[in-house]
């Protein structure tokens, strides 16, 4: 149990933080200095252990199917919920809920932790079970090539105490399992018919979807369209309506069904996961959406090739504006490359309308090669947001845009319309 | 009229391009268009037979992994390669072909994988990373703007002329202060970025290369090159 005095004065800090408004990461940071071992005690008491989701794409938003789907189940559910998803953040989340003493009220704690954050985490506390997503070509200038982003991950699943869930249909994280002596594993996947709307990063240039054999997944997707997905579980089909948009989203709630079987097993109510399925969100940022001026506005993040791809496979541009917006920032990336892996060949017929962001040019020149027109390039985000709003009055709108540059766009949209607050 | 054909081929696409380096091939096609030619992408993998007439020659960067696969193949073609460069025909390989056509990679791992020699360059895997965005500097070419990411050093034998200079960044190596190497119309670099579309310069004189090499003269048209002009601009300021 941590000491009283350190919990309350992390309390005290986060409290000053919320005040001056952001930074949901720092108070954990004080806390991490006092004592290091604040974490480890405290989750170390849950009945149902620790649970780790990590990958590139998709952990905010199968983070929240998960948390859903568990407490449906009954069970009371620590997360870290704020998209801080580094260990400090997981401090700064514990901090919010546990009681004066040290005390936290969960029964499981389900975390998204980033690929070489959660390494470090798993040394200290050896999640009993771990759900890896994908591998994409995101972040090398942090962690240099995809290859070593894989054995994180791989060592995320080896300290894992009893199941790991992978996805099938990703090579490098299917692979995992020859590398696992101790633990269960379970997968995800794709139906065949489905598998070549999700390329990979290796099929992406190389054309065809190779089908080979794969080994069963408990959790399949075998069928998908606008608000309706079917599953295969165990065997059995299912189908149910969904909330996500975004065809990413919707392979990754076969992921978050796939772990809760893994984590409940015969305990489980079936009837309760699809219909908890069904009520699910995305999180923040993944296909979120707004209104402005009474016309819908969509901020869809992006990070990486994959995801852009993707993103603009499931959002067709017919009838919206479409603004982009990149930034270089630390958090963002800072290397323009991946932008050349995206294909941008789909907004050429109704053009962008606002390009903006710290890379903004690099985006203009992007977008020159793919032959797409541009409306009106503004690097400043808040008079780009005003030009877009304003042009577009009566359209529908989407932003795509990369994760400093989506912190700042809401912070401005929260000064015209309703913005869910992120503490 | 129909449109003077020029034609690209592309080295390994399917184990040597993690890094935007579709961006490269992207500019040679688009701008050949715009000079009003036609470009006729060929791509070489693994296994593939090699066509008997290129002109312009462009690979990119890969895992480590990728490089142990397609290296016995490279070997197998290195001779026809070496023939086009002495041919003058105009290359850019970027990173881990960039090694590859040196002399050798001997890999942190003590591994030695032997290189094709078009570039006299040798080249030691190491433990710490080059990473982030860097300027170079040549006479031909001025600023060249990108990114590196490598953890390869290398380094320059004695017939080896660097592409250039650097100014911001590492480029070759933690100490020499050079960046690429060149031989006759051959560009190894370890910029990404990718390279062609933020050098447009270099990008242009592959392209006027392989054309006067082709036809004799090469086209009057002008390219806008505004979106570039401000991105390098912008680009040159960020931090590392």
């Amino acid at each position: 149990m941590p000491h009283p005095f350190v919990v309350i004065f992390g309390k005290a800090v986060r409290y000053a933080m919320r005040l001056r408004g952001g930074g949901s990461a720092l108070p954990g940071l004080f806390v991490e200095k006092i004592d290091p071992d604040f974490i480890k005690k405290t989750l170390s008491t849950l009945p149902k252990g620790v649970v780790v989701i990590s990958g590139t794409n998709g952990k905010t938003t199968t983070t929240k199917m998960v948390v859903a789907l568990l407490e449906a189940q009954g069970l009371k559910v620590f997360t870290n919920r704020t998209g801080s998803n580094f260990t400090r953040g997981v401090a700064a989340a514990l901090l919010g809920d546990i009681d004066i003493k040290g005390h936290l009220d969960a029964d499981i704690a389900v975390l998204e932790l980033d690929e070489a954050h959660a390494v470090k985490f798993v040394q200290t506390i050896p999640p009993r079970y771990s759900l890896i997503l994908n591998v994409m070509r995101d972040q090398l200038d942090r962690f240099g090539e995809i290859d070593s982003t894989a054995k994180m991950l791989t060592k995320i699943a080896q300290a894992t105490t009893d199941t790991v869930v992978l996805n099938r249909e990703d090579r490098r994280v299917a692979n995992i399992k020859e590398l696992l002596a101790n633990q269960k594993v379970d997968f995800f996947g794709l139906s065949d018919e489905l598998l070549a709307t999700f390329p990979s990063d290796d099929d992406m240039r190389g054309g065809t979807v190779k089908k080979t054999k794969r080994p069963d997944a408990t959790v399949v997707l075998t069928a998908y369209n606008k608000d309706q997905a079917t599953y295969s579980i165990d065997g059995h089909r299912v189908s149910t309506s969904l909330k996500l948009n975004g065809i990413y989203n919707v392979f990754n709630s076969a992921a978050a069904i796939a772990l809760t079987y893994a984590i409940l097993d015969k305990d489980i109510d079936a009837s309760k996961v699809l219909s908890t399925m069904s009520t699910v969100t995305p999180a923040f940022g993944r296909g979120e959406q707004l209104e402005v001026g009474g016309q819908p506005l969509e901020l869809v993040l992006v990070k990486n090739p994959s995801g852009f791809r993707l993103g603009l496979q499931s959002f067709p541009p017919t009838g919206y504006a479409t603004m982009i917006a990149i930034n270089d920032n630390y958090a963002d990336g800072r290397d323009m490359s991946w932008l050349w892996d995206v294909d941008f060949t789909s907004l050429a017929q109704q053009g962008v309308s606002e390009v903006s962001g710290i890379r903004a040019y690099d985006m203009a020149l992007r977008l020159q090669y793919d032959e797409v027109a541009i409306t009106h390039i503004e690097p400043e985000l808040a008079l780009a947001l005003r030009q877009f709003i304003t042009v577009n009055k009566d359209t529908p709108k989407r932003i795509y845009c990369t994760y400093t540059a989506m912190l700042t766009l809401r912070k401005e949209l929260s000064k015209i319309t309703d913005v869910e607050v992120i503490s | 009229m129909s449109k003077q054909i020029v034609t690209i081929l592309q080295l390994y696409p399917n184990d040597m391009n993690i890094y935007g380096d579709h961006g490269n091939l992207l500019v040679l096609q688009r701008r050949l268009e715009w000079y009003g030619y036609q470009p006729k992408v060929i791509t070489y993998n693994l296994g593939d037979d090699l066509p008997t007439d290129v002109d312009i020659i462009i690979g990119g960067g890969g895992q480590d992994s990728g490089q142990e696969k397609i290296h016995a193949d490279l070997l197998k073609i290195g001779p026809q390669l070496k023939k086009w460069a002495d041919d003058d025909v105009p290359m850019l390989v970027v990173c881990g072909l960039y090694q590859l056509f040196g002399k050798f990679f001997k890999t942190s791992d003590e591994k030695t994988l032997e290189g094709i020699g078009i570039l006299d360059i040798e080249t030691f895997g190491t433990n710490e990373r080059l990473i982030g965005n860097i300027v170079t500097h040549s006479e031909e070419f001025g600023d060249i703007i990108g990114y590196e990411n490598h953890s390869g050093q290398t380094y320059l034998g004695k017939t080896a002329t660097p592409f250039a200079k650097t100014i911001k960044g590492a480029g070759n190596n933690s100490s020499d202060g050079h960046e690429g190497a060149r031989y006759r119309n051959v560009f190894g670099t370890y910029l990404h970025g990718s390279i062609l579309p933020k050098n447009p310069k270099l990008a242009d004189f592959l392209i006027h290369t392989a054309v006067t090499k082709r036809y004799g003269e090469f086209s009057t048209d002008l390219i806008d090159d505004l979106f570039v002009g401000l991105a390098r601009d912008i680009a040159k300021d960020r931090p590392r």
